[in-house]
């Protein structure tokens, strides 16, 4: 349950902040664009112990972001749900970033431009345009989100460790029952793990050439 | 004072900029007027179209359309496209390919109260002959009826004026010509400025009211389609327009008591109308344009076709359709080949095949002389 809380939470709040940050990227003509998308993709190719551990010191006690969060809500980051919920808010971001971004790239100015040639606000012109052309690459996002989540291991092991109903992940969960023999139960897990992974990637793709066809 | 600042009904435009194309153009157009931009690619035509509808912004320059300035740089007024009341066409259809055809248009009625959309956005796709295609999604249509969906999305919005960037440029000849037959039909019934964007110069002067020649973003000529192509001025606007029989010569003398005025071109002295201001013995340049080349009848002279009469072997003989373009050379100057425009049936009944000599008149009022400074 754990696991599916914070796969659930991390959408939410991930998919809006990617479309926050994928839309100005995939049109911006900025020189340090490759800058941006190179930290953003970072969470890809470092191995999480690297990323786990600096989010444990970003995240601790001794820091300004710990402390702000100490100071609003009288308990810390590390070896929290929240903390570990900032730290997969992190290693998704290129999960769902890049996908939006793809997707962005992909809709003609064209279309914006007529858009706006229409007397459509730019508001509007997001909501009414471009999102729904987005959609396929907004849906990526949210299964590739929900998916890694869910089998993430190294970075909620040294973020959140191993704290039962705080940070006691599926994965996690599936490692400590191994280390303590029980085959069995890591068996079950390892079993709904693949079933939850498999439905939700299987749910999508079959649905995705549906959504495609919009665009 | 800009024709920007005189014209309070139609659109005028004064634009100046260096980078990243130059421009240096100025055009008005008057209610239910269309004007044509022409030039070669690269000439800025399509810049100064989205200029007009807000979607680049010059360095200098205004802009007004219905009274309002849309653009004056000098006060740093530039309103967005959407405070413009644009209507706009683009090379591609652009339409919303997850939107069905009726709603692509209805979404450009957000000027009309909701409950009335519907029916204005089925008026407007009638009025472009679409009528039974609303459920359709773009994708399954063909170039011509997404351009027809185009063309009433941008009329539904009750636009000041319609700016066409080559709309026709992407669908097939047949489908071409009809949707020009229905623009120029449509144009009866709409009382704005349109700009139209091409690079096809017979669809110009088919469609155009006035053509404004552009070259490398600067306005060299802007006249009646009839003007520009018999009287370009100058042999760059001429060879941007494609005109053949650009030559030059040598002003001879002035008309007088003692005879009308003279050029000679090469070995031959031709009668001109005497309205050039070039003094004798500057050399000029000239164009004759080949549908006003006089064929003399070869098996029946007569009087009348004794002005200018030059000789020559056909060189070359192109038949397109009910036009047939004559090359023919004159003796001694095959650096200078003359190209006549005939009905295809006179040139067959003259006969007219390579090889054969043949004889004609340029009349002195169809040369056109252009001021030599400017080749």
């Amino acid at each position: 349950m754990l696991s599916l809380k914070l796969a659930l939470w991390t959408c939410v709040i991930l998919i809006p902040l990617s479309l926050l940050i994928a839309r100005p990227l995939a049109w911006t003509k900025l020189r340090y664009r490759g800058l941006i998308e190179a930290l953003i993709a970072l969470p890809l190719v470092l191995p999480p112990t690297v990323l786990g551990f600096y989010l444990l010191v970003a995240l601790g006690d001794d820091t300004y972001l710990g402390q702000v969060f100490q100071a609003v809500f009288g308990r810390g980051l590390v070896f929290t749900f929240e903390g570990l919920l900032f730290a997969s808010l992190i290693f998704n971001l290129p999960f769902a970033v890049q996908p939006i971004q793809r997707a962005f790239e992909a809709i003609p100015i064209n279309l914006r431009e007529a858009a706006w040639c229409s007397g459509m606000s730019s508001f509007k012109t997001f909501y009414r345009i471009e999102l729904p052309l987005a959609l396929p690459g907004v849906i990526s996002a949210l299964t590739l989100t929900f998916a890694h989540t869910m089998g993430e291991f190294g970075v909620v092991l040294m973020v959140g460790g191993n704290i039962p109903d705080e940070t006691r992940t599926i994965a996690i969960a599936i490692y400590d029952r191994v280390q303590a023999f029980d085959n069995v139960a890591a068996g079950v897990m390892s079993l709904i793990l693949l079933s939850i992974s498999f439905l939700t990637l299987g749910i999508v793709y079959m649905a995705m050439p549906r959504w495609s066809g919009r665009s | 004072m800009t024709s920007g600042q005189q014209d309070k009904s139609g659109l005028s435009l004064l634009l100046r900029q260096r980078t990243p194309i130059p421009l240096q153009a100025e055009f008005s157009c008057q209610r239910g007027e269309l004007v044509a931009l022409v030039g070669p690619s690269g000439s800025g035509k399509t810049t100064i179209l989205r200029a007009v509808a807000g979607l680049h912004s010059p360095q200098s320059g205004q802009i007004s359309c219905a009274g309002e300035v849309w653009l004056d740089t000098d006060t740093n007024l530039c309103r967005s496209p959407q405070q413009r009341r644009i209507g706009m066409m683009f090379q591609e259809p652009s339409l919303f390919p997850h939107m069905c055809v009726l709603d692509n248009v209805t979404i450009a009625l957000d000027h009309v109260p909701r409950k009335l959309r519907h029916a204005r956005a089925h008026d407007w796709l009638e009025r472009v002959n679409l009528g039974g295609l609303e459920t359709r999604r773009p994708a399954t249509l063909s170039g011509g009826q997404q351009q027809r969906v185009a063309l009433a999305r941008a009329l539904a919005r009750e636009p000041e004026v319609l700016l066409l960037d080559e709309p026709f440029s992407a669908v097939d000849r047949v489908t071409r010509r009809k949707l020009q037959s229905e623009l120029a039909a449509l144009r009866q019934h709409i009382d704005i400025p349109v700009v139209l964007v091409t690079h096809d110069l017979e669809e110009a002067t088919l469609l155009a009211d006035r053509i404004c020649v552009l070259h490398h973003g600067e306005t060299l000529d802007f006249g009646l389609p009839d003007r520009i192509m018999t009287q370009p001025v100058s042999p760059l606007v001429a060879r941007l327009i494609d005109l053949p029989n650009i030559f030059q010569g040598v002003v001879e003398r002035h008309a007088s008591d003692t005879g009308p005025a003279l050029m000679r071109w090469n070995n031959l002295s031709l009668e001109i109308a005497d309205n050039t201001t070039a003094e004798i013995g500057d050399t000029v340049s000239w164009i004759i344009p080949p549908s006003f080349v006089v064929l003399h009848r070869r098996r029946k002279p007569s009087k009348g076709e004794r002005e200018n009469p030059v000789t020559g072997r056909v060189s070359e003989v192109l038949t397109f359709n009910e036009i047939s373009r004559i090359t023919m050379l004159i003796e001694d100057m095959d650096d200078c080949p003359l190209v006549i425009s005939l009905d295809t049936h006179a040139a067959r009944r003259n006969d007219i095949q390579v090889g054969e000599i043949i004889t004609v008149s340029l009349l002195a009022q169809d040369i056109h002389i252009m001021a030599a400074k400017k080749t």
